[in-house]
């Protein structure tokens, strides 16, 4: 049947090329993802997360960036030899991807309902053009999506004009489920009339009615409120429980990481410094890095005492230090760090870390 | 506190622009041109013509002789050495566009920057009279205040100025609106500083490098401009070498002897390319994208 | 009673919306974005206040108001005893001496295209101090903000993020103000340095003896740095206490949302399963009644038709729920 491992990481690296310069986005990088299993991308600026998310869908900038070496293997295929158009296949039903700002992401001059029955619309043509059955959904008499663009140099088309999709009833079923109300009403919408939750939210009904196996999310709730925020990562939890998708969520924020991930990767200047399950990793962090970013996060009162601050900036991936990357701020450094770099290995069972600490005596 | 010498300008922010300016072969072959007019312009002036392979004024009984190697760009009707009248105008083709340039930017910055800056009627009753400027065909104003002036260097560049300062107001004040909304603006007025001084020291450093792309692709335009005015007779004045008057008065011989007319308008149109090639490429330098390309 | 540093007393704002001419010639009634719509509160000497809200809650704007950046539409901002919402041109001015505001975007509220030092002495520049003070005083407040001194000829283009913060503070600090607003410091930062920067601020108010107005949408900032919150909601507020006591218990359900909702680094406790759904309302043609009424799980008909008074609930603790008693003691029932 089909094989439990969806996606396979395997060396990754990408470079961003420049006249001057060319520094390593992402350092081989290695990580490998089941089918409905949840996988957290954590780490600051720099850390070369989102260049991961963007690579494996492989929608980087192509200068500058160069990939310089290592395989994506998405059910059996190497993404990286493909060609644009198969690549552009997968895309959609195979592997999907929100971003953190929706309304850059939607177009403005198409309603929501048309977006999304568009999204319907492109994955019922993959479904029939693989197993083309006796009833397939091509009605002639309708249109996939309802009109063209509603919005020309201010033109407001009339609503009783636009045509209705051959999938408002699973458009509308699309927005019940991500919590909009009066989804009938938002269907005619336009993505600037929609607040940023809104938004975000009917980004996750587009890639949702898809089905894709792997959803990739770039910090899907950065720019949400808390409170929004907090419906949207329930959503996510159900999309999985729902639909059986993965998801690869890229984001800086530990705590968010803690409330949908079953496992976390964590990243720091272009490297994979831990990899572990999410209970073990909160509990002991085996990581210097993480343990500061745990402990960044502030918990206490204002009366009850400081924050301990990891020291020290993010570095510059044009001049890296020397040996192991986080030694200038790591409190528990010692020569050995300073001198030579430290490979990832396994230092408990399913939990991976690159530090001198956890290497066996 | 330790105090260090340091440039005024940022060195590092220069070369990334140098870098960008050399990257194609396009726009380094117009930063050839562009310098190799300036510096020819310059030298001729101080000189005196004094560099020159001939006298651009006498008058020789060598008619209209063609390319030779005495003579490599022949000479024209009145016996004189193409190549030394074509050298010997630069200095006018240089020193017109940059008074014009000069005079519009200036008036231009300052017009836009207290209209977008201070905005309300003062916005409306300079934009207004720029608007009443722009409404004109440039080439018409210019000619129509020359006209009146009378020929000659100094009052093209009176009659050219008006043409072009509308266009710096209108950019000075976009760009002044744009910048007004920048936060850092926001900043300085919770700092306590006047009006006088964020103009100042926040709003033109930060729109003249835009003004500078513009005059640098406007040269060209300006030249061909005063060229025009030259040809129609209101702007340089016989027996001066400007490139426009020459190639009006050779243009009889067109198809006699072509090398008359044909290598003053060809410097023309190589200088004004070049401005417009290194305009181009400058305006490539101001684009943050491709700056992250080049540091 | 400590004296108050900062009182504000129904602070109003309302932006208009500009209509359309059609509108205009019919004369429509001029529709306000009515960001400030009443509130009070003051503010300590040494005091941190903590405004939190989420967007559309009008914090932003209270807190750029409060520092007269905006002219109030209504109300009064007193500050060390003298009415400040009604000055203008050079006194205003003056003002700045004594509040400053520290904004939320490194990355634009510094001129990019200016050095360090320029960006830091523009205060002291603007009040007319000589070279020599302007180095003294440079010199103090870059020691305040850890920056080492040989950084200051760089362009500001040239830091990270958190040092540019770190310079956007000293700058607030130059002048030796009172009160500093901090709008959002650390939102723009990375984890790590946004840690730094709190800890910062905290030292900062331990030396220097100033009062902070922390605007801020997360909720773990407030509670690490702020003696008091007050809770925002579509331009009110809805609760005010000592932060403790406020995230503890709190006693205005959108004070409980907010609280619940906040992701905590333990996997075993997910939040958002019993979120109310629904969005912030618009702040033109907010919802008739207690403005949260239509989130609300506790809300009932009271809820709709008139709109909730912040008053004192229990010492200290103010709420503008009219069923604050009743989720003091746990008694309120859940009507959705």
């Amino acid at each position: 049947m089909s094989d439990p491992t969806l996606l396979d990481v395997r060396n990754l690296t990408v470079a961003y090329r420049s006249a001057v310069k060319s520094i390593k986005a992402l350092d081989n990088v290695s990580l490998t993802m089941g089918r409905s299993e949840i996988i957290a991308i954590v780490g600051e600026s720099g850390s070369g997360k989102s260049t991961l998310g963007l690579s494996i869908i492989n929608l980087l900038q192509k200068p500058p960036a160069v990939v310089d070496g290592g395989q994506i293997i998405f059910n059996g295929q190497d993404l990286i030899k493909l060609p644009e158009r198969e690549l552009a296949a997968i895309r959609g039903t195979g592997i999907s991807m929100i971003f953190q700002d929706p309304l850059s992401s939607l177009d403005p001059v198409y309603t929501v309902g048309q977006q999304i029955s568009e999204a319907i619309g492109m994955r019922e043509k993959r479904a029939t053009q693989h197993s083309p059955g006796p009833f397939s959904r091509e009605d002639p008499d309708l249109k996939p999506s309802g009109g063209g663009p509603g919005r020309v140099v201010g033109v407001r088309i009339p609503r009783s004009r636009r045509r209705r999709s051959a999938y408002s009833d699973e458009v509308v079923e699309a927005l019940k489920r991500v919590q909009i109300a009066d989804p009938e009403r938002v269907i005619d919408r336009y993505p600037h009339e929609l607040s940023g939750g809104m938004a975000q939210r009917v980004m996750i009904a587009q890639a949702m009615v898809q089905r894709p196996s792997l959803l990739i999310a770039d910090e899907p709730t950065s720019a949400l409120d808390v409170t929004t925020q907090a419906q949207v990562l329930r959503l996510m939890r159900e999309m999985r429980r729902d639909l059986g998708s993965s998801i690869l969520i890229v984001t800086h924020d530990l705590a968010v990481a803690a409330q949908v991930a079953d496992r976390i990767l964590v990243m720091y200047a272009g490297e994979v410094v831990e990899l572990s399950d999410v209970a073990r990793i909160f509990e002991k962090p085996l990581h210097p890095y993480t343990e500061g970013l745990l402990k960044s996060i502030p918990r206490k009162y204002r009366d009850e005492g400081r924050l301990e601050a990891i020291p020290g900036d993010v570095p510059d991936l044009r001049s890296l230090p020397s040996g192991c990357r986080f030694h200038p701020r790591c409190k528990y450094a010692f020569d050995r760090c300073t001198a030579e770099h430290p490979e990832l290995i396994e230092a408990q069972p399913g939990r991976k870390v690159a530090c001198f600490l956890r290497y066996p005596a | 506190m330790r105090r260090r010498r340091f440039v005024p300008f940022d060195t590092k922010e220069a070369a990334v622009t140098f870098r960008i300016l050399r990257s194609s072969i396009v726009t380094t072959a117009g930063l050839v041109i562009v310098v190799g007019f300036v510096v020819l312009a310059i030298t001729t002036w101080l000189t005196n013509n004094a560099i020159l392979p001939y006298n651009p004024y006498l008058i020789t009984p060598a008619l209209l002789y063609p390319p030779s190697f005495v003579h490599p760009f022949g000479t024209d009707n009145l016996g004189r050495d193409v190549l030394t009248r074509v050298l010997a105008g630069a200095p006018y083709d240089a020193e017109v566009p940059a008074a014009v340039l000069a005079i519009a930017v200036s008036l231009g910055l300052i017009s836009g920057t207290v209209a977008g800056y201070v905005g309300g009627k003062v916005e409306e009753v300079i934009m207004r009279i720029t608007d009443i400027f722009l409404a004109f065909p440039g080439l018409v104003l210019a000619l129509a205040i020359a006209d009146s002036l009378g020929p000659g260097i100094n009052s093209s560049i009176l009659a050219l100025s008006p043409v072009w300062w509308p266009t710096y107001t209108r950019l000075s004040r976009g760009e002044t609106l744009s910048i007004k909304s920048q936060q850092y603006m926001e900043a300085s007025r919770a700092s306590g500083q006047r009006a006088r001084y964020i103009i100042l020291h926040h709003v033109v450093p930060n729109i003249i490098p835009v003004l500078l792309v513009y005059a640098t692709i406007d040269f060209g335009n300006v030249i061909l401009t005063f060229s025009v005015l030259s040809f129609l007779g209101v702007g340089a004045q016989v027996p001066t070498p400007e490139w426009g008057l020459s190639t009006v008065q050779q243009e009889q011989y067109l198809t006699s002897a072509p090398w008359a007319p044909i290598f003053p308008a060809l410097a023309i149109v190589v200088v004004a390319l070049g401005f417009a090639l290194v305009g181009d490429g400058l305006r490539d330098a101001l684009d943050p994208k491709i700056r992250s390309l080049f540091s | 009673m400590t004296e108050e540093l900062l009182k504000v007393d129904q602070l109003v704002k309302y932006f208009p919306v500009r209509g359309s001419f059609s509108d205009q010639i019919r004369r429509k009634p001029r529709l306000n974005v009515r960001a400030v719509d009443g509130v009070s509160l003051s503010i300590a000497p040494n005091e941190t206040l903590g405004v939190v809200g989420e967007s559309g809650s009008g914090k932003t704007t209270l807190g750029r108001t409060v520092l007269m950046l905006e002219r109030p539409t209504s109300g009064t901002i007193t500050f060390r005893g003298e009415t400040i919402s009604n000055l203008k041109g050079e006194q205003l001015r003056q003002l700045r001496k004594r509040m400053q505001i520290v904004f939320q975007n490194p990355y634009s509220s510094l001129d990019p295209r200016a050095r360090a030092k320029d960006i830091i002495a523009e205060p002291l520049r603007a009040f007319g101090k000589g070279r020599r003070d302007i180095d003294e005083e440079v010199g103090r407040v870059l020691a305040a903000v850890s920056l080492p001194e040989d950084s200051i000829f760089r362009f500001a283009h040239e830091f990270s993020g958190g040092q540019r913060q770190r310079i956007a503070i000293a700058r607030a600090l130059v002048l030796s103000p009172d009160f500093v607003v901090l709008d959002e410091p650390t939102s723009a930062l990375d984890s790590s340095v946004q840690a730094q920067i709190l800890n910062l601020l905290r030292k900062i108010q331990d030396e220097l003896g100033l009062s902070f107005m922390l605007i801020t949408h997360n909720v773990d900032v407030v509670k690490y740095m702020a003696h008091r919150i007050a809770v925002m909601y579509c331009g009110k507020l809805v609760e005010v206490g000592d932060t403790r006591s406020v995230l503890q218990s709190p006693l205005h359900p959108y004070t409980l949302l907010l609280v619940a909702s906040v992701p905590k680094p333990d996997p075993t406790k997910k939040v958002g399963e019993t979120s109310a759904g629904g969005e912030v309302p618009s702040a033109v043609n907010p919802p008739v009644g207690c403005r949260f009424n239509p989130r609300c799980p506790y809300a009932q008909d009271v809820c709709r038709r008139e709109e909730p008074l912040l008053r004192e609930v229990a010492p200290g603790r103010w709420s503008a729920c009219h069923f604050a008693e009743e989720l003091k003691d746990g008694s309120a029932p859940v009507t959705t």
